[in-house]
């Protein structure tokens, strides 16, 4: 039955000429022993019309279990038995498998798709397929469209669509490329794209005047920011006509091989080190004739005025070409939106991160007006808690579970001893406690190196966490950084009931509106102020561990996030969470979108977002949502 | 009149001139060869940080603004100096290469052959315009002045017409420094990424000279540059203008009330120190040898801080104290040259607790002993501070508090 389609389709789609197979190979069978891509195709071509007997042949020379025999005959090993390619006779005799190199497997397998496509095995019509989408000639545009039924629904959708492919790169007429360019309006596929791309290829010509056929992509003029007068003088030198231009380094090289005792042509080499002596002696040994004469600055100038130049496209339909660039546009631009919700994301999984690390350290600000630079050594505490449970504790999830408590204890009674020990005597003086702090952070930080090293630890996450959630092609985000939001929301939530329904937030409330007011009715600001601290230490804790779980965890992980963190700070306003909030968004989404601006480059995105933040700082000094009151210090 | 007021500076000067001449008679070069020259090279660097810690204590402890950004400006003047160095050095390598061609190299090439040199390693073959000057000695000895002054100068009026001050200013100059040091660290910002400008030990013209010879001449620089300010520094906080910047640290909005222009003092200070920090920096990096974006973290002005504290702010030579104490022996411990502390089963080994000790001993300075190592030099001197009955000096943040006020 394949057979029998194969000879069809050859009558319809092959050449006139078709040859007997025996006589092909007899012609060319030192090509085929010693095949090379750039040569073989016509030969397979041959073959491939040769009628019965070319399909098994050519499976056979591509899956390489073809060979020659002594006296030159072709053989195909089949398991045990081996017979002869043309007359099918058994080969007893030993026989030399030919290795053909995988270019020329490549064009076999091209030359047998017709007679595959309509294989009566899905899984072969499927594979043929697949050849044809990688590596399709023009021929086989004819021989798909004879094949387009299919008994399966899919294989005929992809059928269908693979022939509006190659209707696009192969149609003689260019309305039916035209149309079928059209007809993938809204396809972002990038075999839409690999189809189209080809079509806007363009070469840089310089000519006298350009052909009236040539379907020009863009006049160009010498001196315009695409293309330089240098350039365009190179183009005329390269299409032989002008005459090249003397370099620096020719000059030099030329006068370097006339040097006669120590002057060259009458200057001194002495003297050579002035651009204008070189000069004077290349002119003077041109004009002996020793040297050939180089293109002067007026003859530059005339031969770019003389020419025209110009992107022409390969492709010679201007409709043809209109329609492809439109189709790209349209995907370029659905694809810059998609980045865009993709960036969205990325920028609000920073700004949890960054809520996340600042909101212990803006509740203590908010209290107590104090900035405690060994923050950044809490987040770190965090993560290091979640390291040794894990280590302590079997199973991913579990451990995670215990980490979470295990790490607001330890920092929160880390961050109560701190403050009982240091902060409490320095009362009133935010200066000295922020240096304080920062020799707790530096003490901190070293005894960490020392107890853990300074490699990175892993804090693995469960592999529930592992995955990530996406929409299409583009827009992303890694499921820990979902969870990582999650929990910013949480204990935005937690944070909020604190302030509002607890008594503990009541008393901090009016200690941070009033403290003196709030000790005269009855509230220990003492006791408050120490309740705050561990509270805001405690969630730093819990930070760490949940950047732990994306990041390394080193000494040095609470450094990274410190100085971002009092940014969010300082931008966001003292003593209100959603100042907090609004700053960490600001933060995120500003370096984020310094990003995309200049993808390359983080590290500038860094440095324009602080620089936003001094200028931001002029306009709101007390940040976006300022604490207002009479007892404000100000 | 200045000496009658602050006998001190006299006792310093000679302090420092005592410790110069020692110093270049137990050198390899003009004396015993007592002191190896890596020895009088981190001496003559410590003289920098002492003269680092002096502008800090000028801006911090007598202004009262907790500046986090002032070893930015260090680091800018070492940059500028080093530019110098480096682009006349590379001019000297490429000039003597290419006096071997054939044909005299012409200024175009020479330049071009420098620009390889340096910024091959980030990949570029043009000169950025930052090093438009480079080529030039004075320019470059001007621009280690002028730009880290303009940079204050804009910074401060920014700050300080706004308001800004406190914590938040402290928060803000560390912004700056970080922003400085990323932008230093890109490749493209023409200061060679964070490979920074190194061999600034050779200086150009000067090749025949040893590096003993050099590092006692730049030990002499440091000394002299350290003595001048000192000088300068003792005349400004004797004056009138002193009193104001103190009368600002204490009670900011008393003084704006008596009608002085506050933002005109606090920049001026603030300007005047990066500057003096500036000329420190010029000076300490030839004598390091290389600089990078690293010099400028965050970090190391704070170190800069913590050093006057522990030396004792508001006295001009408790910074020198703190910073000279402090700094050597923090190279004292992290050269590995401290013996090991055998507690037991335990030993401890300083290298690797040395930053341990460090942040905890300021920690106990900062809550016992907030006049630092002064309180020695007060000790001895028999000084004791007012009875103010717990008050500070002010109400500001930066106010001097009771333990920290001379009688």
């Amino acid at each position: 039955m394949r057979r029998i389609v194969f000879c069809l389709l050859l009558l319809i789609a092959g050449p006139a000429s078709a040859q007997d197979l025996g006589a092909v190979l007899e012609v060319s069978r030192d090509q085929i022993a010693k095949p090379s891509r750039q040569t073989i195709g016509p030969v397979i071509d041959e073959i491939a019309a040769s009628g019965a007997g070319a399909v098994t042949f050519l499976e056979a020379w591509g899956d390489r279990r073809l060979g020659l025999t002594a006296e030159g005959r072709f053989a195909i090993v089949d398991g045990e038995a081996t017979i002869d390619a043309v007359t099918g006779a058994r080969i007893t005799e030993e026989v030399d498998l030919l290795r053909p190199n995988s270019g020329v497997r490549g064009l076999i397998a091209a030359a047998l798709v017709p007679a595959q496509l309509a294989d009566p095995d899905p899984v072969r019509r499927q594979a043929a397929l697949d050849a044809l989408g990688r590596d399709a000639t023009p021929g086989h545009l004819p021989a798909l469209r004879q094949a387009l039924q299919d008994p399966d629904p899919g294989l005929a959708a992809r059928k269908a669509r693979l022939e509006r492919l190659l209707t696009i790169r192969f149609d003689p007429d260019p309305a039916a490329r035209v149309t079928a360019i059209d007809s993938f309006d809204g396809d972002d596929g990038t075999d839409v794209q690999a189809a189209l791309s080809p079509l806007l290829a363009t070469s840089r010509v310089a000519a006298a005047s350009l052909p009236e056929t040539a379907n020009i992509a863009a006049r160009l003029s010498p001196g315009s920011d695409d293309l330089s007068p240098d350039a365009a003088y190179r183009l005329l030198v390269d299409a032989g006509l002008a005459r090249a231009r003397l370099t620096e380094a020719d000059q030099k090289s030329a006068l370097a091989a006339h040097i006669e005792g120590d002057q060259v042509a009458g200057v001194p080499v002495a003297d050579l080190a002035d651009p204008a002596a070189r000069d004077r002696a290349y002119a003077a040994l041109a004009q002996a004739g020793t040297l050939a004469p180089a293109a002067t600055a007026e003859e530059v100038e005339a031969a770019l005025k003389a020419h025209v130049f110009a992107d022409i496209y390969a492709e010679a339909s201007p409709e043809v070409t209109d329609a492809a660039r439109a189709a790209l546009n349209d995907m370029a631009f659905r694809k810059r939106v998609q980045q865009g919700a993709d960036l969205t994301l990325d920028a609000l999984s920073l700004a949890s991160i960054y809520f996340l690390a600042a909101i212990g350290l803006a509740i203590t600000f908010g209290v107590m007006g104090v900035i405690n630079m060994a923050h950044g050594e809490f987040i770190m505490m965090g993560a290091y808690t979640g390291y040794v449970v894990q280590t302590l504790v079997p199973g991913k999830t579990v451990s995670l579970i215990v980490a979470l408590p295990a790490a607001f204890a330890v920092t929160f009674l880390a961050g109560v001893v701190l403050y009982l020990l240091v902060i409490r005597h320095l009362a009133k003086r935010p200066l000295e406690t922020l240096l304080a702090t920062f020799g707790v952070s530096i003490a901190l930080q070293q005894m960490a190196k020392n107890i853990f090293g300074t490699q990175a630890r892993p804090l693995t996450a469960p592999d529930w966490l592992g995955g990530a959630i996406s929409w299409g092609e583009v827009v992303s985000i890694s499921t820990i950084r979902v969870a990582i939001l999650v929990l910013a929301l949480l204990f935005l939530g937690l944070f909020l009931f604190i302030t509002r329904r607890t008594r503990l937030g009541l008393n901090m409330r009016a200690v941070t509106q009033n403290p003196g007011m709030a000790a005269s009715m009855g509230i220990n600001p003492d006791r408050v102020a120490m309740m705050t601290f561990g509270l805001g230490s405690g969630i730093a804790g819990i930070a760490g561990v949940a950047i732990g779980l994306f990041a390394k965890v080193t000494s040095e992980l609470g450094s990274d996030y410190i100085v971002q963190s009092f940014m969010t700070v300082v931008v966001g306003g003292v003593g209100n969470i959603w100042g907090t909030l609004a700053g960490a968004a600001l933060i995120g989404g500003l370096q984020k979108g310094i990003e995309v601006l200049n993808p390359a480059n983080t590290l500038a995105a860094q440095t324009w977002m602080i620089l936003f933040i001094i200028v931001f700082i002029q306009f709101r000094p007390r940040g976006i949502f300022p604490t207002r009151g009479r007892f404000v210090e100000g | 009149m200045l000496i009658r007021k602050y006998p001190s500076v006299l006792i310093f000067l000679g302090i420092l001139a005592a410790f110069t001449i020692a110093v270049t008679l137990m050198s390899q070069a003009y004396g015993t060869g007592a002191i190896p020259t890596s020895m009088v090279k981190t001496l003559g660097k410590t003289l920098c940080l002492a003269l680092a810690a002096l502008a800090m204590d000028l801006v911090w402890g007598y202004a009262g603004i907790l500046s986090l950004g002032h070893m930015a400006f260090f680091a800018l003047g070492g940059y500028m100096i080093g530019m110098w160095l480096m682009y006349a050095r590379t001019g000297e390598i490429v000039a003597a290469t290419l006096a071997n061609a054939p044909i005299p190299p012409t200024p175009m090439e020479l330049q071009q052959g420098i620009t390889s040199q340096i910024f091959g390693v980030v990949g570029s073959s043009d000169l950025p315009l930052t090093w438009a000057f480079a080529g030039s000695l004075p320019m470059q000895l001007l621009l280690v002045l002028a730009v880290p002054g303009l940079f204050a100068l804009v910074f401060g009026w920014l700050a300080f017409r706004s308001r800004v001050n406190g914590v938040y200013l402290s928060i803000l100059t560390q912004a700056m420094t970080l922003a400085l040091a990323l932008w230093l660290f890109q490749n493209d910002s023409g200061f060679r990424g964070n490979n920074g400008l190194s061999g600034l030990q050779n200086i150009p013209g000067l090749g025949h000279v040893p590096q003993a010879t050099l590092s006692v001449w730049f030990l002499w620089a440091s000394a002299l540059a350290l003595g001048l300010a000192y000088l300068l520094a003792s005349w400004l906080v004797a004056g009138k203008f002193g009193s104001v910047i103190r009368a600002i640290r204490d009670d900011e909005a008393r003084v704006r009330f008596l009608g002085y222009s506050v933002e005109g003092y606090k920049l001026v200070i603030f300007t005047l120190t990066a500057m003096i920090c500036a000329i420190a920096g010029a000076l300490y990096y030839p004598q390091a040898g290389i600089i990078n974006p690293a010099e400028l973290a965050p970090i190391a002005s704070i170190y800069l801080a913590v050093w006057v504290a522990i030396g004792g702010r508001g006295r001009l030579y408790g910074a020198v104290i703190g910073a000279v104490f402090v700094s050597l022996l923090s190279s004292w411990f992290t050269g590995g040259r401290a013996p090991d502390l055998n507690l037991g089963p335990f030993s401890v080994q300083w290298v690797n607790w040395w930053q341990v000790l460090l942040g905890l001993a300021f920690v106990c300075v900062t809550l016992f002993a907030p006049r630092g190592l002064s309180s020695v030099i007060d000790a001895i001197t028999g000084l004791r501070h007012p009875n103010r009955r717990g008050q500070d000096l002010g109400p500001d943040l930066g106010a001097l508090r009771e333990q920290e006020a001379e009688a």
